[in-house]
């Protein structure tokens, strides 16, 4: 009796355990893509299984192809600039020309691994590198194919890995999750965390002290419970944020051109809870004076103490001008820290890498160019790679928390202008091959129809990302003294009067002077009764 | 003979000494805040001040209340008459023994040089504290329709002036209350509220 009451019990506690956490339940779907007919085939290539997808998924390529995960080609509507990810140039792995057949694993298509490649064709639509659940990768080399056979990758690793059985992935299909869309956006810039600083692997399994919406004993979110997507289009972009939204939370079928992963979105503008009272008292509480700074701080700068916080360091610095140098016996090596994380690569240069780093902060308005592969920079200055604008102060513009990467890459002497090397598929002119940089810049160029003198330097470049992921508990935020103080986060913020760093240096001078003045005046004026004491005495 | 006069009523020693707690409180947290030094931590001075704000308010509203329903803002009539005596007074007359040139009395509690200074704190320095630290609390419902220059720098500005000129008058002020017949009379006058006065 008492046994089977315990165990009933247990039983309840479980089944509640696993409805409390949505993560653990399956994806709730009419459709068991098993019992599909047209996915039990022997599929060789992606391509047909995304022919099969098609056959019900009619509208599906054409959606995607209409997006920038698909063209890499975007005109940006605050700037005019054309840009898109194979037009960009950055200062990480520096750009995709030459090298699609290796960078171009992260687009979601199979095959471009040349200018040759067919944008038109829907059956290059790659629906499983979004959609998969599991044993789906695309591998670097293979111009966004998976293995079709077992390999070696890379070449001469000794690490191998095995045939994708694309028939279970096609039957066991569902939604974006962490890990699909983790599986480009944590790895940009070569590798885990290098590029953004807020997005990496530890995003997969999160915990809510790293970021209280994905956090699986948190909100649980995916990237698309923010990222709200419809028809394949997703919401949110980098190159043109939302900076500033001033508006209260999106209720359900509103009608709004707002960018729905947004903060506000959900929030509202006034997300803190107002003191008891209304505003007039509420003034006693914080609340309203957390709200008070909405007008001037994006939520991210207090809510997002420091990126990289799950365990992955992120690239803070690539010097490429040490790239190519090698060993004692004219091999390639690598450097490690105590961490067992690379610092020098002969392929890459040396890295400078950070963990839990404070972030800067600059005024933003969503607007940001880019320095492209024709424009001429200056090379006596630090060449900014792109450019935030925001006046300070401006109501469209709010102090935005960013990782600033800084670095070394090449730029031709002569014409002035940042450029592209060929690096990464193996091949006679490849930088991670054959260590030439004449031969690697020739050849780079060539492909992106650059023009290269053939004298090259490496110029000094900064180039600043938003950091908008791994948003901390509350309780984490950072604390009101660690911008208003004299020498706090804010410190080099122009545009506003910040109580605690702001100050008029004459006024206190004068101000204590004159009041150190009356403190001497009067225990002198003591000093003299004291003395003359024995006078009055008499 | 020394006489008790009953010169500081119960209310009035209660105004004097939780205005006397809160304004130290406001400048030790106002200065902090200001970025002066590190005490308290900016949050908890903030609310500190902010508290000790309201209190204060609370309590000049029933000072006010009671200076008028009593009669008693009469003791702030200021007058210029005998101000150069108080000055010699305390410039050489305290150094060689001579008596003081007022004599307290109920209907008329304060030196020419006490007025003076009272009537400026409270006609100049509180209105004026007190305007632009409500200014600073409530920033955000004027901020964008603030005219005439008028900015957060500006309004902080003004609170910084008349902040000093407050830590100014508390030095003066707590000094002058040991120029009693001893140097504790005063104090303890404002305790009590009972002043020795010599016949």
């Amino acid at each position: 009796m008492n046994r089977t009451f315990i165990l009933a019990a247990l039983l309840v506690f479980a089944v509640q355990a696993v409805a409390a956490n949505p993560g653990n339940m399956p994806a709730v779907s009419t459709a068991d893509h098993t019992r599909f007919k047209a996915l039990q085939g022997a599929f060789q290539t992606g391509e047909e299984v995304t022919q099969a997808c098609l056959a019900c998924h009619t509208e599906a390529a054409k959606q995607v192809m209409a997006t920038r995960h698909w063209t890499w080609d975007y005109v940006n509507p605050g700037t005019g600039q054309r840009l898109g990810k194979k037009t960009m140039l950055n200062s990480f792995c520096i750009a995709d020309r030459s090298n699609e057949a290796f960078c171009n694993a992260c687009h979601a298509g199979y095959g471009w691994k040349d200018d040759k490649f067919d944008f038109s064709s829907e059956k290059n639509v790659d629906c499983l590198s979004c959609h998969n659940q599991g044993n789906y990768k695309k591998i670097p080399g293979l111009a966004g194919h998976p293995a079709y056979q077992r390999m070696e990758s890379p070449p001469g690793s000794g690490k191998f890995i095995e045939a994708v059985n694309l028939p279970q992935v096609a039957q066991h299909i569902g939604k974006t999750s962490r890990d699909t869309c983790g599986a480009c956006h944590f790895y940009g810039g070569g590798g885990d965390g290098v590029k953004h600083g807020d997005l990496d692997s530890s995003l997969n399994q999160p915990t809510r002290a790293l970021d209280v919406h994905m956090g699986t004993d948190g909100g649980n979110f995916t990237c698309a419970t923010c990222h709200l997507t419809e028809g394949h289009k997703i919401a949110g972009s980098r190159v043109a944020p939302t900076a500033a939204d001033p508006h209260g939370a999106m209720r359900r079928g509103e009608k709004s051109g707002r960018n729905p992963a947004t903060c506000q979105a959900c929030h509202g503008d006034q997300p803190h809870k107002p003191g008891v009272g209304g505003s007039l008292l509420g003034m006693l509480t914080r609340g309203d004076r957390l709200n008070a700074h909405t007008h001037k701080l994006a939520c991210q700068t207090c809510h997002i103490p420091a990126f990289a916080r799950g365990g992955v360091p992120t690239k803070m610095r690539w010097d490429w001008s040490k790239a190519g140098t090698l060993d004692a016996n004219g091999k390639p090596f690598q450097k490690k820290d105590e961490h067992g994380h690379v610092i020098f690569d002969s392929k890459k240069g040396d890295f400078r890498l950070g963990e839990n780093v404070q972030p800067d902060y600059v005024w933003f308005d969503g607007r940001v160019d880019y320095t492209l592969k024709t424009d001429r920079i200056d090379p006596a200055r630090i060449v900014q790679i792109n450019r935030f604008h925001g006046e300070p102060g401006a109501a469209d513009a709010r102090i935005w928390p960013v990782k600033r990467f800084t670095g070394k890459q090449p730029y031709d002497l002569e014409y002035l202008t940042l450029l592209i090397p060929h690096t990464a598929t193996p091949d006679k002119t490849a930088l991670w091959y054959n260590f030439d940089w004449p031969k690697a810049l020739a050849a780079g160029t060539a492909a992106a129809g650059q023009p290269f003198s053939g004298k090259f330097g490496f110029a000094e470049t900064v180039m600043l990302w938003p950091i908008t992921h791994m948003v901390a508990p509350k309780e984490q935020a950072v604390g009101c003294g660690e911008c208003h103080s004299r020498s706090g986060r804010l410190q080099e913020v122009s545009g506003i009067y910040l109580p605690g760093r702001d100050h008029t240096p004459w006024l206190d001078r004068a101000g204590f002077g004159l009041a150190l003045l009356a403190l001497l005046g009067v225990l002198a004026h003591g000093a003299l009764r004291i003395l003359t004491r024995n006078r009055r005495k008499e | 003979m020394t006489d008790h006069l009953y010169i500081f009523k119960r209310f009035e020693r209660f105004w004097h000494w939780a205005q006397a707690l809160l304004i130290i409180a406001m400048l030790l947290t106002g200065f902090e805040i200001h970025g002066s030094y590190h005490l308290a931590g900016f949050q908890r001075a903030v609310g500190i001040h902010t508290f000790a704000a309201w209190a204060l308010i609370t309590l000049w509203v029933f000072a006010i209340f009671w200076h008028f329903t009593t009669g008693e803002w009469r003791q702030y009539i200021p007058t210029l008459k005998n101000v150069d005596t108080m000055f010699r007074y305390y410039v050489l007359g305290i150094f060689t023994g001579a008596p003081h040139p007022y004599r307290v009395t109920q209907l008329k509690k304060h030196n020419p040089l006490q007025r003076l200074s009272y009537l400026g704190i409270k006609l100049f320095i509180n209105p004026l504290i007190w305007a632009s630290g409500l200014g600073l609390l409530y920033y955000q419902a004027w901020r964008d329709s603030a005219t005439f220059g008028l900015d957060l720098a500006a309004v902080a500005l003004l609170h910084s002036v008349m902040a000093f000129a407050m830590l100014i008058f508390l030095i003066v002020h707590v000094y002058l209350t040991t120029t009693g017949h001893t140097p504790l009379a005063h104090i303890r006058a404002m305790i009590t509220g009972y002043e020795e006065v010599e016949d």
